[in-house]
């Protein structure tokens, strides 16, 4: 059975069935013990741990519980968060198992906002996980559906390695029909959210329906565009994209991240590297702009990729001549 | 603490001999706390240590060929030589971590013991740390939460005055780490980390503590490193001490004049446990070179666990 929930309330729903389904999985932060978790008071204050603002002993105690055989999911609030403990994040729990030899395994789940492009200036609103997606060890999930919250939120906490789950703020009360009880989206594996034959549109999180959109609207002009959502950034389904651009020729890469820092700037080397000959026009990359967002709504909207810097790429990329529709 | 001592001059050697790779930093003069720290605890007490762990390493239970074969960095190594050094684990014997990082594996010891109290057992987590991570903030962070949770975890500060190259002074105003927890009021004591005595009494009682429910502490030994911060490092930040000096403090000289004076054991009890310690090291490393290096498929192999 599927209904319509939102994209906050379906991540939740994967979170407290695996809470229920496993006594071992615990919840921790801040935040926990506040109104939006009121449905998590059932499993107890010793699986649902307030903790002081310390986001380094946070996820660091995390880590040590979890090489202790606990799955805790540690709810950081907002990714720009996880910079002040940037040494458990992408230094520790995700190269135990490797420098251990295999002996450990630190299945924590980190969860964090981001993304929040609605006035909140420099400091809440990024995208940055161009800083850790080539991080070994660590996964990264980037959800853009209700569906897709509850399924990788499910696989996070069930997967044996560290996971960096960032939902995002823009699309916490999005609704969209999400699969009853038990449902698990795979790590690694790209979904199509649009078939299409004449471009390749890779996109992640809200940038998805942007795009989307964008689709919409070139479908009347004639061109047929695909959208890519990779849903994990690491690992990252080069396959799919690589398979999707062997048919259609043709790439544009929207990102919300900064260019330099964007899943895009890797996405485009890849293609490069490995789908050139399928190329029929160059890669054209829709981002953030390598700068701090502003508080300014236009400077803001300035700044990021929307539907109509994203449907202009796709005629460049389809050899449409500007102002010809 | 034969062993650790034997085990790191004859690792000193091999050092400069460059049969040993990378970053080295040695804990001779420091053996006492390792060993009378470690030696309390069962394999199911977890430690977790930092940058210089061979000796707690070794005192939690490692197999010396293993733990040689590791610093070699051969496939045979406790973490298959993609550890090394400064990432030296044996689960087998509650060894779970050491990082490279100053202070970054406290709040990890918390959430050992927090999963031990979860699962209503009595085990304790053990971190070993230097005076310099006590300056930074996840030591505040971690010390903050571990009293506030009353957790079964002992930080074991081993002060040897130098954080990397620079003495305390030039660090902090605070002369003893185990002052900085005052505010939580939690069991504290400073230690002469070269008696090895003190040591295991002192770390004894707040084990029981700990065991019992009682929750955290700290315990800070006073130690010297006799060697530099690392190996190779020319060391002139401060004096040495005189041979006369270090005969008076070294931690196992004193051990051993104690236990002869008390009857524990006799010179040549003594003498045969400093060979054992010696041919056990030339074992280790005798097995630890014919162990090959890793193969290349580990390099992508284990970075995810399956």
């Amino acid at each position: 059975m599927t209904r319509e929930l939102p994209y906050v309330a379906a991540m939740n729903e994967a979170l407290h069935l695996e809470m229920t389904r496993d006594e071992d999985v615990l919840l921790i932060g801040q935040t926990v013990g506040e109104e939006h978790y009121e449905s998590f008071k059932e499993f107890g204050s010793a699986r649902v741990r307030v903790t002081p603002i310390s986001e380094t002993a946070e996820i660091g105690m995390a880590t040590g519980a979890a090489l202790a055989g606990k799955r805790p999911v540690v709810d950081a609030t907002m990714a720009e968060f996880l910079l002040v403990a940037m040494g458990q994040v992408v230094n520790e729990a995700n190269r135990v198992h490797y420098m251990t030899g295999g002996q450990l395994r630190a299945p924590i789940v980190i969860k964090a906002g981001y993304g929040f492009a609605a006035g909140w200036a420099g400091q809440h609103t990024s995208a940055p996980y161009g800083m850790v997606m080539g991080v070994p060890g660590l996964k990264v999930a980037l959800p853009s559906t209700p569906a897709d919250a509850k399924g990788l939120m499910a696989t996070a906490v069930r997967d044996d390695n560290p996971v960096l789950y960032l939902h995002h703020f823009l699309l916490l009360l999005e609704r969209g029909p999400v699969p009853e009880g038990e449902y698990l989206v795979p790590f690694g594996v790209a979904d199509i959210k649009r078939p299409g034959s004449d471009v390749t549109v890779v996109a992640t999180g809200w940038t998805v329906h942007r795009a989307l959109a964008a689709a919409e609207r070139l479908s009347d002009e004639g061109i047929d565009v695909e959208v890519i959502d990779p849903r994990t950034i690491a690992p990252l389904d080069v396959e799919t994209i690589l398979a999707s651009v062997a048919r259609t020729g043709r790439l544009v890469l929207v990102d919300q991240a900064t260019r330099h820092a964007s899943v895009s700037a890797v996405i485009a080397g890849e293609v490069a590297e490995h789908g050139l000959s399928s190329l029929r026009a160059p890669v054209v990359q829709v981002t953030a702009l390598d700068t701090t967002l502003a508080y300014s709504q236009p400077m803001e909207e300035y700044v990021l990729p929307d539907e109509g810097k994203i449907a202009a790429a796709v005629r460049q990329v389809a050899g449409v001549k500007a102002g010809a529709m | 603490m034969w062993r650790i001592r034997a085990f790191e001059e004859r690792l000193a050697q091999l050092k400069r001999a460059d049969e040993v790779p990378g970053l080295i930093h040695l804990s001779i003069g420091g053996e006492a706390v390792a060993a009378a720290v470690c030696g309390q605890l069962r394999d199911t007490d977890v430690v977790y240590s930092g940058h210089r762990p061979h000796g707690h390493v070794i005192a939690k239970g490692a197999a010396l060929p293993e733990t040689m074969a590791e610093l070699m960095g051969r496939a045979g190594g406790l973490c298959q030589g993609l550890g090394g050094s400064m990432h030296l684990v044996d689960t087998e014997h509650g060894m779970f971590g050491a990082t490279g990082v100053v202070g970054g594996s406290l709040p990890l010891a918390l959430g050992s013991a927090l999963a031990a109290r979860m699962r209503g057992e009595d085990a304790v987590a053990v971190v070993f740390f230097g005076d310099g991570a006590a300056q930074s903030g996840i030591f505040a962070e971690s010390v903050n939460i571990a009293v506030l949770w009353r957790l079964p975890v002992i930080l074991v500060c081993e002060n040897n005055g130098f954080a990397e190259f620079t003495p305390r002074s030039a660090h902090t105003t605070v002369e003893r780490v185990s002052d900085l927890v005052a505010p939580w009021a939690i069991p504290a004591a400073t230690v002469d980390g070269n008696d090895a005595e003190a040591i295991w009494a002192q770390f004894g009682e707040m084990l029981r503590r700990a065991r019992d429910g009682g929750g955290p502490a700290l315990l800070e030994a006073l130690t010297h490193r006799l060697r530099g911060h690392y190996e190779g490092d020319p060391d002139r930040y401060r004096e040495a001490l005189s041979s006369e000096e270090w005969q008076r403090r070294d931690p196992i000289a004193r051990l051993q004049s104690a236990a002869l004076a008390r009857g524990w054991f006799g010179e040549d009890e003594a003498k045969t446990a400093s060979d054992d310690a010696a041919s056990t090291v030339d074992e280790a490393v005798a097995w630890a070179r014919q162990s090959p290096p890793p193969t290349p498929e580990l390099a992508s192999s284990v970075v995810y666990a399956a």
